[in-house]
């Protein structure tokens, strides 16, 4: 690929950019130095001759500027051809910047976009998840609607992968497609369909989001999911939990009855919002009707409840307005103390969080009541901060804190900010109307500020006082004197408006001063603002109709001037009011009622917060914030009359098993639990017997599919690759696994006794190695005897069975053993293997003789120690808890492997499903046999199952992935070098010669210094097989002991002689092929011997 | 969700744009800049402005302004909220979050983007996980990739990723094992011009810097919890154990994080440490005033008050001041009228004060309302809520760790009024 655009490259040098349409190129491209564009031009030729070089440092360089140029939005598109072949670097920083410039420029290139496609497929098919995941998000990112059947397949794909990493990225993926091509939106829905039921809360929030955003009128689909998100919700990363609650929110509005009902008598005022009017009595004359909470409410209200204490402002808000749309209202309450936690945030945070307590304290004054004081303003907050907060004290003020409130509101009157000062006039002329109580101190108060010196706060305190006059038609003359008076001082105009305007109203109350006012203001007229013009016209048509006699002059001056004035609607008033006050011949029947039409009575304003309006918005919205709908908001629906059938959320089991089968995980965790419904069949029926039946079917399926198929299946499934056969076997139809299942059932029934009696004795015809088995049983003491005793029986009967059959059939060695059928079995056997092995040995030992030299007979271990070493530890593994030791027996699963026993201990307190292996992630040539998946493993329970390992005799580790049901946790097994070997029994002889044909470069030794005591036979013994799985060589010397082994994978030869010397010395020598290995070997057990 | 990210700094400057979804033209700030216009000081420009085709959503960090854009409804916390994460990981990462260490590390800030969101959905923004995808930069590595061409770019998925404790990455190793944790209080109050408290209460934050090995599981436990009246949490504590035994049992982050903060209710009497007696007058129609401030310790539990800090934003007549501490220092800014002395420690016996004249803009009228006073202050060793950690133990790991508990505490936003 990469010389297909080379070619590109090269072949466009000259005619470039005219394909590439860049007009500045264009015209100077010939020649290549032409005025403003060389430096330019000649900077990006520099740039695409590194791209083209072979040095990585020299890509990575460019690269890393040419970001720079996109980051600060300068145009790099011409690149794109230098640029889009390194997209196969080998290097993933320059894979990784070239990604971030494909995304950016393939939009606008989109035909040479398409030649990096082959790229990402194949990256797609990639064994690393974190590459198939990366390739995906690339893949859908790059805005090329060409690909979109590329990008479906992808996404389809990767929906079904094994790792929650790379769904994940499906999940984004989806929406990415749905907004290039909508017409993809019914696949899509399938996809999300499916991963919705994802149990992994990796996905659980990504699926949601492309829920949302492609089809969130398909409520249906939650349905069966409902219950299970509402049980992931405290473990989904913060911003799926954002999404999922938002969703949810909407979800139990539509399929939940009303949980208010009880307390509509208590307040009514909230019902208006909610309900119109006719639901309203409809609601009331049912309210009679006991209200039960639906579990599942209940559920979402209690699940969310503990997010509350999340770090997140947005995880608060979210769970903070799910209380507030759907928790019975004595529950809402406590959200305010959260909410109010959030005001020590930054200034945005603050700024959201008060808009939305604003709203909230409009209508349930109690829930912040208790929280007033945290409202109060600090000089240093910023206005808009201050203005929100003033706001909500407000709302919140009653009887009770008024008088608090005020004497706070005296501070804010002073402050220097002048914008804040005149809010807080408001807020008290709001406060005086609400609370009749202090209506008057607050006008006394609010006259007080007329003598301010600042004119913004006494041209507030006239408007607020203007409305509160106008409101109470009680006497105020004084007021209105002292205000007459201001007119002189003050210019701002609304307040000399709402002055004029004051007067006029009440004229007939202050017949003296009005007419004065008048005249003053004709004299002033012209210089006036528009706004106070209208209100000396209004002066004048109020005063001409009552007090005629002395301002009638005064009146037709000012509608001269007004006729005559530059602005229309002044000249437009004027003549209007000509013709309604000054009586002439064509005056209509209007002139009539003039008097009646200007002095009305006229309303009160009501002075009411810029809140109310918001809260048929969803608390928590852009669309709350701006106080308009924003593209794409999904209206909160109200309450259903009658709830919606609870039961389709009800989930099987069973149902839910089948569904799943897409991961491959639910087939594999079954072959497990068939061994528990054989021999614990009563224990486990009682658990759930639709799950046990599924399982069960399951597991015989890879059983019965196996035995039939075994003889000719036995190379390649012992290639480790047997769970993902398992699987597959698995997909094949119900029916018929269910037919061979219960024909394997009865025949294992009959014959269960008498043939493990048979087995039990042949076992104990190797007696040595039975003494070795006990010693492990004893070692392990995570279960019970009589049950090992149980498995063990059954193993060998099993074991017995094939290797009937072997040898009759075929004369293979060990790996034989690794087929189909058998796999079940060594899973929950895994104790008894210690003592299965060397029967199973002694008995194979006859066949399998190929693997050595004659001289060479693998032996059964000295010493099995009994140490283990975590795998996985039990806070990292959420309560599932792993360790491993080495059995030291030869591997039943391949002959080149190390067996390795895990036992998994069920910490935590609820059952542990599907454990199973994942991803592997092996250094080249190493192999590993898995074990089989458990189905579930129950609190405190504890089981222990084997697996093969071949680590190609080195020392690295096999990393892989332990996983249950819901998480995959990375683990790995580094074998210690004494792990690596088997135990060989040869006589002196043999020894001496082998030992004869390693020497020189075969050959390392060491000098030990060491207590005598430590140089006893017995204890170098113990501490040689300690370290190191060696075989004991009869010696005929006393001072010199002789071990022998082979390495596991390549059965190379490793003699370790330790030969005590005078004093406290001694020679240790191994002898080996493998010399790496031996002197690793050498160094461990260097410091064991000499320590004491 | 988050379509695009403009960072602007102060002077209007777009250096650096980043687009999850198609590109959107620079021209969308300019909403931005008439909205930062009209607002006057930068703390007042609103966080969400509603344009034509879009919505932007900004938050102000740093002297930096993060402009998302978005183009559908979305919770605007939720975006906020990220936006934070984003400067903070910045601040991780570089050390400051500034245009200058952006600029300079310009390749890094843009996969970091790359890797926090996909398709403008929040992807990885923990810290941890992120350090292991993209390693910070050190001046060691820098030199060493400039050698040997290699990279800032982690090839392998973050263990944390797909484990149940996405917050703690796996095989940490350190030879010297350490827990610190420090409890830092800060009081939040306003005194009126009296003296008496209007308001008072005390937020806390417990910061740990945990250096251990492996997969330790601690619990930390309190000789009174009951003090906590509302908590959050760092995502790794485990709600139920704390709703039941009141315990903070968690497998931490590696480094440093905040394991929690929270509130201790004002219904409990805050104590008040230090106490301001001030007379700040303007007389009429002269061009001067007096000002004279003295601070002296208050219920301080028997602990040296440090790191004393009064600032004040003078009216904005105040042309200038002319001042005699008995302690400390005073500068005067005549440009933001802001006062700040630098008191340092307070000694009972000898009160530090502040006095001296202002000279006002003559002609002009005199300021109505006095200035508020801001205290900064300093308590080591001491939680002046009383709460007090009863111990730290360990499960799961075998050594034994270094602990250690340190308690500040400090003035939040503390304002007397005069």
């Amino acid at each position: 690929m990469s010389s297909n655009s080379f070619a590109y490259t090269e072949q466009s040098g000259g005619g470039e950019t005219a394909e590439l349409g860049q007009e500045a190129t264009s015209t100077i491209s010939p020649s290549g130095a032409f005025g403003l564009f060389s430096s330019d031009l000649k900077k990006n030729e520099d740039l695409k001759q590194m791209l083209e070089s072979n040095k990585d440092s020299a890509k990575l360089d460019a690269m890393k500027r040419i970001v720079g140029m996109i980051a600060k939005g300068k145009n790099a598109s011409e690149l794109f051809p230098a640029v889009v072949k390194n997209v196969a670097s080998k290097n993933i920083e320059i894979k990784k910047l070239v990604y971030v410039y494909l995304v950016r420029y393939a939009e606008e290139q989109q035909d040479l976009a398409l030649l990096s496609i082959s790229t990402f497929q194949r990256a797609l098919k990639d064994p690393n998840q974190l590459i198939r995941a990366s390739a995906l998000r690339v893949l859908s990112s790059i805005r090329v609607p060409i690909i979109v059947p590329i990008m479906m397949l992808a996404i389809k794909e990767a929906s079904a992968d094994l790792s929650p990493y790379v769904r994940k990225n499906a999940a984004h993926a989806i929406q990415k497609l749905y907004s290039l091509d909508p017409e993809q939106k019914e696949m899509l829905i399938e996809v999300i369909e499916k991963l919705l039921k994802d149990k992994s809360t990796l996905v659980a929030g990504s699926v949601v989001m492309a829920f949302e955003e492609v089809c969130p009128d398909r409520i249906d689909l939650i349905h069966k999911n409902y219950r299970k998100l509402c049980n992931l919700l405290v473990d989904v990363e913060e911003w799926g939990q954002v999404v999922i609650i938002h969703m949810l929110t909407r979800y139990a509005r539509t399929q939940f009855v009303s949980p208010w009902k009880e307390d509509d008598g208590l307040e009514d005022n909230e019902k208006n919002f909610y309900e119109s009017d006719d639901e309203l009595k409809e609601k009331t004359e049912d309210r009679k009707k006991p209200y039960s909470m639906d579990p599942d409410h209940r559920l979402l209200i209690r699940n969310t409840k503990p997010l509350l204490q999340s770090r997140n402002a947005a995880v608060v808000m979210a769970v903070a307005q799910l209380y507030w749309h759907i928790s019975p209202k004595s529950e809402a309450g406590i959200i305010s103390k959260s909410l109010v936690r959030l005001l020590r945030s930054n200034r945005e945070v603050q700024y959201i969080v008060l808009q939305n307590i604003a709203t909230m304290s409009i209508q349930r004054k109690g829930m912040f009541e208790p929280y007033l004081k945290s409202f109060y303003v600090r000089s240093t907050d910023p206005t808009m901060i201050k203005t929100l907060k003033l706001e909500i004290l407000t709302n919140l003020a009653n009887e009770a804190n008024i008088s608090t409130l005020l004497r706070e509101f005296q501070t804010y009157v002073k402050s220097q900010d002048k914008q804040f000062a005149a809010a807080t006039i408001q807020t008290i002329g709001r406060c005086a109307t609400n609370i009749s109580e202090v209506t008057d101190t607050c006008l006394n108060g609010l006259v007080c500020l007329l003598s301010n010196r600042d004119e913004i706060v006494v041209a507030e305190s006239v408007v607020v006082i203007k409305k509160l006059l106008q409101m109470q038609p009680v006497q105020h003359g004084e007021i209105i004197k002292h205000m007459a008076k201001l007119l002189d001082s003050i210019t701002v105009p609304v307040a000399r408006a709402s002055i004029l305007w004051l007067i006029g109203e009440n004229c007939e109350r202050v017949p003296k001063i009005a007419p004065d006012v008048l005249r003053k203001m004709a004299k002033s007229f012209t210089s006036e603002d528009d706004l106070v013009k209208l209100q000396i016209l209004n002066l004048g048509a109020k005063l001409y109709l009552t007090n005629s006699k002395q301002t009638k002059l005064l009146t037709q001056y000012i509608l001269n001037l007004g006729k005559y004035d530059q602005n229309y609607d002044i000249r437009d008033r004027t003549r209007f009011i000509r013709q309604l006050i000054v009586p002439n011949e064509k005056s209509g029947a209007l002139s009539k009622y003039a008097k009646k039409i200007f002095l009305a009575q006229k309303p009160a304003p009501l002075l009411e917060s810029p809140f109310k309006d918001r809260d048929h918005f969803q608390l928590g919205t852009l669309s709350h914030t701006l106080n308009i709908k924003a593209s794409g908001y999904l209206e909160l629906s109200n309450w259903p009359e009658v709830a919606p059938d609870p039961s389709v959320r009800n989930v099987e089991v069973i149902e839910l098993a089948k569904e799943w089968t897409p991961t491959g995980k639910a087939k594999k965790e079954n072959p497990a639990k068939k061994f528990y419904s054989e021999s614990e069949e009563e224990e486990e029926s009682s658990d759930s017997s639709s799950s046990d039946s599924e399982s069960e079917s399951g597991s015989e399926s890879g059983e019965g599919g196996g035995s039939e198929e075994e003889e000719d299946s036995s190379e390649d499934s012992s290639e480790g690759s047997s769970s993902e056969e398992e699987s597959e076997s698995g997909d094949e139809s119900e029916a018929e696994n269910k037919r061979m299942a219960t024909r394997n059932s009865k025949n294992k029934g009959k014959s269960d006794t008498e043939d493990g009696k048979k087995k039990n004795e042949k076992s104990k015809t190797s007696g040595s190695s039975d003494a070795d088995s006990s010693s492990i049983e004893s070692s392990s003491d995570s279960e019970s005897e009589s049950e090992s005793e149980y498995e063990s029986r059954k193993t060998t009967k099993e074991i017995g069975k094939q290797t009937k059959q072997d040898r009759n059939l075929l004369t293979k060695d060990v790996s034989l053993l690794d087929l189909d059928d058998f796999n079940p079995i060594s899973t929950p056997v895994v104790l008894p293997t210690p003592a299965l092995s060397p029967s199973l040995i002694a008995d194979l030992e006859g066949l399998n003789l190929s693997t050595s030299s004659s001289v060479i007979s693998v032996g059964t271990p000295v010493f099995v120690p009994g140490k283990t070493h975590v795998l996985l530890h039990r806070m990292s593994g959420k309560g599932l808890a792993a360790n491993y030791f080495f059995p030291r027996q030869p591997c039943i699963f391949g002959d080149k492997m190390v067996s390795v026993q895990i036992t998994l201990n069920n910490t935590s307190d609820r059952k542990i499903e599907n454990i199973h292996i994942g991803e592997k992630k092996l250094p080249v040539g190493m192999q590993m046999h898995v074990f089989h998946p458990i189905d579930s493993l129950e609190p405190e329970g504890s089981i222990t199952v084997s697996m093969g390992i071949d680590f190609c005799d080195s020392t690295q580790t096999a990393s892989f992935q332990l996983c249950t049901k819901d998480d995959c946790f990375n683990v790995t097994i580094q074998p210690p070098i004494g792990e690596l070997l088997l135990p060989v029994t040869m006589s002196e002889k043999d020894f001496k010669k082998e030992q004869g044909m390693l020497t020189g470069m075969n050959e390392t030794s060491a000098v030990i210094i060491a207590a005598p005591q430590n140089f006893t036979p017995s204890m170098v013994l113990q501490k040689v097989v300690n370290v190191a799985n060696v075989g004991v060589v009869p010696s005929g010397q006393d001072n010199i002991h002789r071990f022998a082994a082979k390495t596991v994978h390549s059965g190379s030869l490793m003699l370790v002689t330790v030969e005590l010397k005078e004093g406290s010395t001694a020679q240790l020598i191994i002898n080996t092929e493998k010399t790496v290995i031996g002197s690793v070997l050498l160094r461990e057990l260097k410091p064991v011997l000499s320590q004491g | 969700m988050i379509h695009s990210l403009f960072l602007i700094n102060c002077s209007g400057d777009i250096f650096l744009e980043k687009h999850w979804k198609s590109v959107v033209s620079q021209s969308v700030c300019d909403y931005f800049f008439e909205a930062q216009e009209k607002a006057a000081d930068v703390e007042n420009v609103p966080p969400v402005i509603s344009t034509p085709h879009h919505y932007l959503i900004s938050i102000y960090q740093d002297k930096l302004f993060f402009v998302s854009v978005i183009q559908t409804e979305v919770p605007p916390l939720f975006v906020i909220e990220f936006l934070h994460r984003v400067a903070d990981t910045f601040q991780d990462y570089f050390g400051e979050c500034s245009e200058a260490a952006i600029k300079d590390n310009v390749v890094i800030v843009y996969e970091l983007l790359e890797e926090m969101l996909d398709n403008g959905f929040p992807l990885a923004t923990e810290s941890n996980i992120l350090k292991e995808l993209i390693k910070p930069p050190t001046i060691l590595r820098s030199v060493v990739n400039s050698i040997t061409g290699s990279s800032n770019v982690g090839d392998t998925l973050p263990t944390g990723q797909l484990s149940n404790i996405p917050w703690r990455r796996a095989g940490v190793k350190y030879t010297n094992n350490e827990a610190y944790f420090d409890v830092v209080e800060e009081i939040d109050a306003i005194i009126d011009k009296s003296g008496s408290t209007v308001f008072a209460e005390i937020q806390g934050v417990i910061d740990a810097c945990i250096k251990l090995s492996g997969m330790p599981d601690l619990s930390l436990s309190f000789m009174n919890p009951r003090l906590l009246d509302d908590v959050s949490f760092h995502p790794c504590i485990r709600f139920k154990r704390w709703e039941s035994e009141r315990v903070l049992s968690f497998i931490p982050p590696d480094g440093n994080f905040r394991l929690i903060s929270y509130r201790v209710s004002s219904q409990n009497l805050v104590a008040i440490p230090v106490y301001v007696k001030h007379s700040i007058s303007f007389k009429e129609n002269s061009s001067c005033g007096r000002f004279d401030i003295t601070i002296g310790p208050k219920q301080n539990m028997g602990k040296t008050i440090e790191g004393i800090t009064v600032t004040v934003h003078m009216p904005k007549v105040v042309l200038n001041m002319n001042l005699t501490p008995t302690q400390g220092s005073y500068t005067f800014d005549p440009v933001t009228k802001v006062l700040t002395w630098d008191v340092g420690k307070i000694t009972p016996q000898k009160l530090p004060s502040l006095k001296g004249l202002v000279n006002l803009q003559s002609g002009a009228p005199k300021p109505e309302e006095n200035p508020s006073l801001n205290i900064q202050f300093k308590i080591q060793q001491l939680a002046i809520s009383g709460l007090k950690v009863n111990r730290l133990d360990m499960y799961g790991e075998k050594y034994k760790p270094f602990k250690g508990v340190k308690y500040v505490t400090k003035a939040g936003k503390f304002q007397v009024r005069t």
